[in-house]
């Protein structure tokens, strides 16, 4: 075994132990402990755990990645994954505490007095969820084979045992203690290495401010500067240029923003708080955490791309002997070329590497003049940079493990979050709520642990076989939790007059609408082939993104929930008191869950 | 409507309503619309516009949270609607 392996081994076992050690000490006794940890989490505690559970594979491995090679455009990512919070804490986190109960779906289907609309959650809630959960699974089988080098399958098996252990035990409290862990291991292992990067390149320790320093070799020349001439002196767009339409842009952010804000698993975390004024605190306190990474992976983005061009391309653009030798490519080059994720080709035969934008017409002429003839990095995987960016930049290996156990807690803490709420929407919403209303909370608190395994199952397969479509269903989870859930949630707060005729609509149309306009581009329910029109910003109505949709979905939903709500009889009038009730602080604590 | 309740969410609404206002300037008007302008004024390497969008639209965001919890707290107890 390397050292790089006894290295990993070491710390992700210890993270592991960690994990069943906090476990054991925090079984759920009481279906409230299992729902919401009994409602007792100090908010800053809550908005640590909220960070683990709202930041996933995506935003710890993919994001300083797609930050990397979209530059000033991935800046939608950076602001609809945190702008959301905003919503969520002045919209609607501190009135769902107040009302008091366990779910998402509750809430609708109490508000707007209807099972129907409580089912429509439902399925919302479980589309949305799974969908996320797949991504984790697969995160966590490509952790364990590229660092542990076991086949994914067991890395996946190895990571359902271990959430199963402290998900079905503990449920909420389980979730939640275990969850603050994972934010430690994972926000230590994301700006360990940044802080080692932003220090070799600029000189300056961190990261938010070497993004915006001169690089370290005395030049004087900014790193964003120097970054955008070495990209676009290969034909690449400068990094900090805008490349997509801005209202594209603007409803992408919207989109994400709303989607965030209306995502159950988030949501359920703010149940877990004693009070209304902790939840106000709290959403403030996840923030913080949350823009910890969220500020550092600009910098983590941009050095990585920079390191990259540089490892490529060492001399001026043109010379011969400027380019890397394929002999004397890196150690880490290699080992990502065995994942197939980073591959090469030597098309001109001259022993090196040359890494250039051969879309690029004008720029690809003068290639050909070079002796060049086409990019030679025939695969360059936006997923490994935040994996491989220690490597690059000759790190020690206890930082790669430390990296490899983050990049795991990330994974690992969204699913549990996610499975929790999928398995409280079962056993709470669709079991004691519309099936077995008479339910003892002894069985109801066994259901809701044989649906976690259940649920726990379903994920560890779908992550074990992820079906095709797997990169394409973020879209429709934001989708889904921006059209139906939030406007659902928002109007049940904000809109008195808002009945169960207008919500159900709404959230119908909203859900259809975008449904609809992803699946026209993406194809029907994502089986290759039944797209109707290519998926290309020349076939997109007024170049919207499916990605983009949700915000407009949502825009529906409000407008046809309001027009035939004002068309129908007003709610009775025992639901208006319940809205009034939820407006004010007063008397939250009192309301209990049953 | 002069009732404590209808005073208590009118004052409410105001306050996310300029505190929603302050939200859309910092993240959809400097970091997507105004960002070429803004780009021509820098902050160490980076246009100003770029910032917003990777940098200051996200700690604007959380001094809008603290605010609000804040001044929520005192209108609750302003109106006497504070929890214990």
């Amino acid at each position: 075994m390397t050292d790089l392996q006894l290295w990993t081994y070491g710390v992700v076992t210890a993270t592991f132990v960690l994990y069943i050690a906090i476990a054991i000490w925090a079984r759920a006794g009481t279906t409230g402990e299992f729902y919401v940890a009994g409602k007792g989490v100090h908010p800053i505690a809550n908005g640590m755990a909220t960070g683990a559970d709202w930041m996933s594979a995506a935003s710890f491995i993919s994001m300083a990645g797609l930050i990397a090679f979209k530059g000033y455009d991935a800046s939608v990512y950076l602001m609809g994954w945190t702008g959301g919070y905003v919503l969520l804490a002045m919209l609607l986190a501190p009135y769902l505490r107040k009302f008091g109960k366990f779910t998402v779906p509750e809430f609708i289907g109490e508000r707007y007095y209807s099972q129907t609309a409580r089912i429509v959650a439902v399925i919302c809630l479980i589309v949305a969820s799974i969908t996320y959960v797949i991504g984790q699974m697969k995160g966590v089988g490509v952790a364990f084979g590229r660092f542990l080098e076991v086949e994914a399958e067991t890395g996946v098996l190895f990571g359902m045992a271990i959430v199963f252990v402290y998900a079905v035990l503990g449920g909420m409290k389980g979730i939640t203690y275990t969850q603050i862990a994972q934010y430690c291991v994972l926000i230590f292992a994301y700006t360990v290495p940044a802080v080692f990067i932003s220090m070799n390149i600029t000189g300056n320790p961190i990261p938010q401010l070497g993004l915006v320093s001169t690089m370290g070799d005395g030049s004087g020349t900014y790193m964003l500067d120097k970054l955008d001439q070495v990209v676009t002196e290969l034909g690449f767009a400068a990094y900090t240029e805008q490349k997509g339409s801005t209202l594209n842009m603007v409803l992408l952010t919207l989109s994400l923003m709303i989607g965030t804000a209306g995502l159950p698993h988030v949501i359920i975390r703010f149940f877990t708080v004693p009070k209304v004024r902790d939840a106000r605190a709290s959403a403030g306190w996840a923030l913080v955490f949350i823009a910890i990474l969220y500020t550092t992976a600009p910098a983590v983005g941009s050095m990585a791309r920079l390191n990259l061009m540089n490892t490529i391309q060492h001399g001026p653009v043109g010379e011969p002997t400027a380019n890397l030798e394929i002999a004397k490519v890196p150690q880490w080059m290699t080992n990502w070329n065995t994942t197939g994720l980073l591959k090469w080709e030597d098309k001109n035969g001259d022993g090196r590497i040359q890494y250039y934008n051969d879309a690029n017409e004008t720029f690809a002429a003068k290639a050909e003049a070079f002796g060049w003839k086409g990019n030679e990095m025939t695969k360059v995987d936006r997923d490994i940079m935040v994996l491989a960016n220690p490597e690059i930049a000759n790190l020690p290996n206890w930082v790669i493990a430390l990296v490899v156990a983050g990049g795991l807690a990330a994974a690992l803490s969204t699913a549990a979050g996610l499975l929790l709420a999928i398995s409280s929407a079962i056993s709470h919403d669709l079991l004691k709520g519309v099936f077995m209303p008479n339910i003892s909370e002894k069985n109801e608190l066994m259901a809701g642990r044989i649906a976690m395994a259940g649920a726990i199952a379903v994920a560890g397969y779908l992550g074990m076989n992820p079906p095709g479509f797997a990169a394409q269903v973020v879209a429709l989870a934001f989708g889904l939790a921006a059209s139906s859930i939030f406007p659902a949630l928002m109007m049940g707060i904000f809109n008195k007059r808002v009945n169960r005729t207008g919500a159900v609509l709404g959230m119908l149309t909203g859900l259809l609408t975008t449904l609809v306009y992803i699946f026209v581009y993406k194809g029907w329910f994502f089986i290759p082939g039944t797209a109707n029109l290519p998926n290309t910003v020349d076939y997109w109505l007024f170049g919207i993104q499916p990605e983009s949709f949700g915000a407009v979905g949502a825009l529906i939903n409000f407008v046809v929930a309001i027009v035939a709500s004002k068309l129908t009889a007003p709610p009775p009038a025992h639901i208006q008191h319940l809205v009034e009730d939820v407006r004010v602080p007063k008397g939250a604590g009192v309301a209990t869950g049953h | 409507m002069s009732n404590p309740a209808a005073a208590y969410w009118r004052e409410n609404i105001r306050l996310v309503s300029i505190l929603l206002v302050i939200w859309f300037v910092a993240s959809y008007l400097f970091g997507i619309i105004l960002v070429e302008p803004l780009n021509t004024i820098k902050i160490g390497g980076a246009g100003l516009g770029f910032w917003f969008a990777q940098q200051g639209s996200i700690y604007t965001f959380l001094i809008l949270i603290f605010v609000y919890a804040r001044k929520m707290n005192a209108l609750d107890r302003k109106y006497d609607v504070h929890e214990d």
